[in-house]
């Protein structure tokens, strides 16, 4: 724990209480909370605040949860070259939570909110110009989400006969194959074949072992 | 007088032109020869880096990072390697930190050795670019001698650096940086006073300091507006805060301050690599923490848990507690920052990668307003754009 950094935390919970939940800290790295609807305040705070003045918005990116309700964090990395100082701004959001844009409090927002736009799905309200970014023209889907395939699920090809590129289902020579490493003692969670029938033949005696 | 409708004219510039940089797409709306609006397309060098990372384990993702900015490796895997260093909690030797400024700065010199070169050849001076990518081949054997390969070094490591250096290539370095300072004054000759290529890149693209924090300006762009902000003197890592060197910032920001204060990064990359082979202390470069990195070959050849070692560490890989940092380094671009998320299994659960390029290419639009088409390719040539790290 960094005194000083807690101080800040305590400073900025303290002077927006609604927009600043929690202030926590990670490897000596501050880590403010915040609801969707209070982010463009706290990041025009932070911006002009004479304690903060973290003048450069680094970076916006997502992170997907899926066991949350609301599985997405879009997280704002901020650094202020007057204090030497980088803080983190997390909001949380749900499949159809609409962020509002900060695109008007740092002009670099433009392009990030476009990001985790393509890449999670994630809303931003008030973006000019939210359009995909990285993906092809025409893609669909957000890949960086949890529940979308490594493999994807179209490929591309040029076709000789119709002289273009095509798109078709993906193909795999070989299964994609994701081994798991983990130990069976240090709590692996898959389920060997034949483990379903220790559920149904209870044995008198003989304590119900859990799958794994 | 019959009224006569003028209309801007959209032209499509790349993705496979030479000035480009890459497979970059812009989209210009044109007011004759002015530029009116920019439109960057950026996408098509997507290879999905950060969703393949999560897949794999924390030292298989290391390769990755050679991919990224491929002008300038060692200084992304140098942030991947201190991310993961960080949510470990170990330490580095220190040869092995030493090592890494080395690199880091052999790195800088070329970057900068392209950008400039490349951006000369942009602007219409062709003789730099031969000259220079001689230096650079020197410059990739130092890379090849220590690691192997001349590009895709896969040389730090999460934990130190992959092996120590081989004998003699210290006086070897030392001796390119005897020689080298007359390589670049040679250049400088050719450039910096030159009118064409001053009429071509003074008061171009111009970002003030206001606006180089506010679009995210890292790295010589930054520095070029005026804001003395260098995270190798500001938020040391490894053994930065030992060396003695400078940090030249620019006035006007525009392009020639650019190309001036990149010209003077080199010189101070130099001092940092005498520096650094000076000071060099004797001993492991790498850390001999061995759930963390592998026993020297000898000892698996007789002790068992040795052997156990290895084999775990290059099939499961090992667990990182779980946490979260944002740790970024200098990197010859700007600021290369990895957000590393580990859920406490031996693979990364979430690996955003933050380049400078990206930022920079944003702001085409506005450095570009107003300029003439030609000046759009002096701005694109003076920030240092390379798509594998904007498209990941």
């Amino acid at each position: 724990m960094n005194p000083a950094l807690q101080d800040l935390g305590d400073y900025i919970t303290g002077a927006l209480p609604e927009a600043a939940l929690d202030a926590t800290q990670d490897h000596d790295e501050l880590i403010l909370l915040c609801p969707a609807e209070h982010v463009a305040r706290l990041l025009t705070f932070l911006r002009d605040d004479a304690s903060c003045l973290f003048k450069q918005l680094t970076a916006i990116c997502g992170a997907d949860y899926p066991e949350r309700a609301e599985r997405f964090d879009v997280v704002y990395n901020l650094l202020s070259f007057r204090h030497n100082q980088r803080i983190r701004v997390k909001v949380r959001a749900g499949e159809d939570t609409v962020v509002p844009s900060v695109a008007a409090v740092f002009s670099a927002a433009g392009w990030y909110e476009r990001e985790v736009w393509d890449l999670y799905g994630v809303m931003f309200d008030g973006n000019p110009d939210l359009r995909r970014i990285l993906t092809d023209y025409g893609f669909d889907g957000h890949p960086l989400r949890k529940d979308f395939p490594l493999t994807g699920f179209v490929e591309v090809r040029y076709d000789e006969e119709q002289k273009r590129v095509v798109y078709e289902p993906v193909k795999l020579t070989q299964q994609f194959r994701s081994f798991d490493f983990m130990s069976p003692w240090e709590g692996a969670n898959y389920i060997l074949p034949g483990d379903e029938k220790a559920e149904d033949a209870e044995m008198p005696g003989v304590a119900k072992k859990s799958g794994g | 007088m019959a009224q006569t409708e003028i209309k801007n004219l959209t032209i499509n510039f790349g993705p496979q032109h030479p000035a480009a940089h890459g497979v970059l797409r812009l989209v210009l709306e044109m007011d004759g020869e002015v530029v009116e609006r920019a439109d960057p397309h950026i996408g098509l060098l997507h290879r999905g880096t950060e969703k393949l990372i999560e897949y794999k384990t924390y030292l298989q993702a290391v390769p990755y990072f050679d991919r990224l900015d491929y002008v300038s490796p060692m200084c992304q895997e140098h942030a991947f390697a201190l991310a993961t260093e960080k949510l470990l909690g170990i330490e580095v030797p220190e040869r092995g930190q030493y090592i890494r400024v080395l690199f880091s700065e052999i790195t800088r010199l070329l970057n900068h050795l392209l950008n400039i070169s490349a951006y000369a050849l942009d602007v219409g001076a062709m003789t730099p670019l031969l000259w220079w990518f001689e230096e650079r081949e020197k410059l990739m054997e130092f890379y090849e001698r220590v690691s192997g390969a001349r590009l895709h070094s896969a040389y730090f490591r999460p934990g130190g650096v992959a092996r120590d250096m081989p004998a003699g290539i210290g006086d070897d370095i030392l001796a390119f940086c005897d020689s080298f300072p007359k390589m670049i004054d040679d250049v400088e000759s050719l450039l910096t006073e030159n009118r064409i290529f001053k009429q071509r890149t003074v008061d171009i693209g111009i970002a003030t300091a206001e606006q180089a924090m506010d679009w995210g300006f890292s790295g010589p762009m930054l520095r070029a507006s005026g804001v003395p902000w260098d995270l190798r003197k500001s938020q040391p890592y490894d053994v930065y805060e030992k060396m003695d060197f400078d940090v030249p910032i620019g006035k006007n920001g525009d392009c020639y301050d650019r190309y001036l204060v990149r010209i003077e990064e080199m010189r101070q990359s130099l001092r940092i690599m005498r520096q650094s082979l000076e000071q060099m202390p004797d001993g492991p470069v790498r850390t001999t923490d061995r759930k963390v990195s592998p026993p020297p070959r000898a000892e698996m050849k007789r002790s068992m848990e040795a052997l156990i070692h290895h084999f775990k560490l290059y099939t499961e890989g090992y667990h990182v507690p779980e946490g979260e940092t944002y740790t970024a380094v200098e990197a010859p671009k700007g600021e290369f920052g990895v957000y590393l998320v580990s859920d406490g299994s031996n693979k990364p659960y979430r690996c955003y990668i933050r380049a400078p390029g990206y930022a920079f290419l944003q702001a085409t639009d506005f450095l570009g307003k107003g300029h003439m088409l030609a000046d759009v390719v002096a701005i694109v040539g003076s920030m240092d754009i390379v798509f594998g790290e904007i498209d990941r």
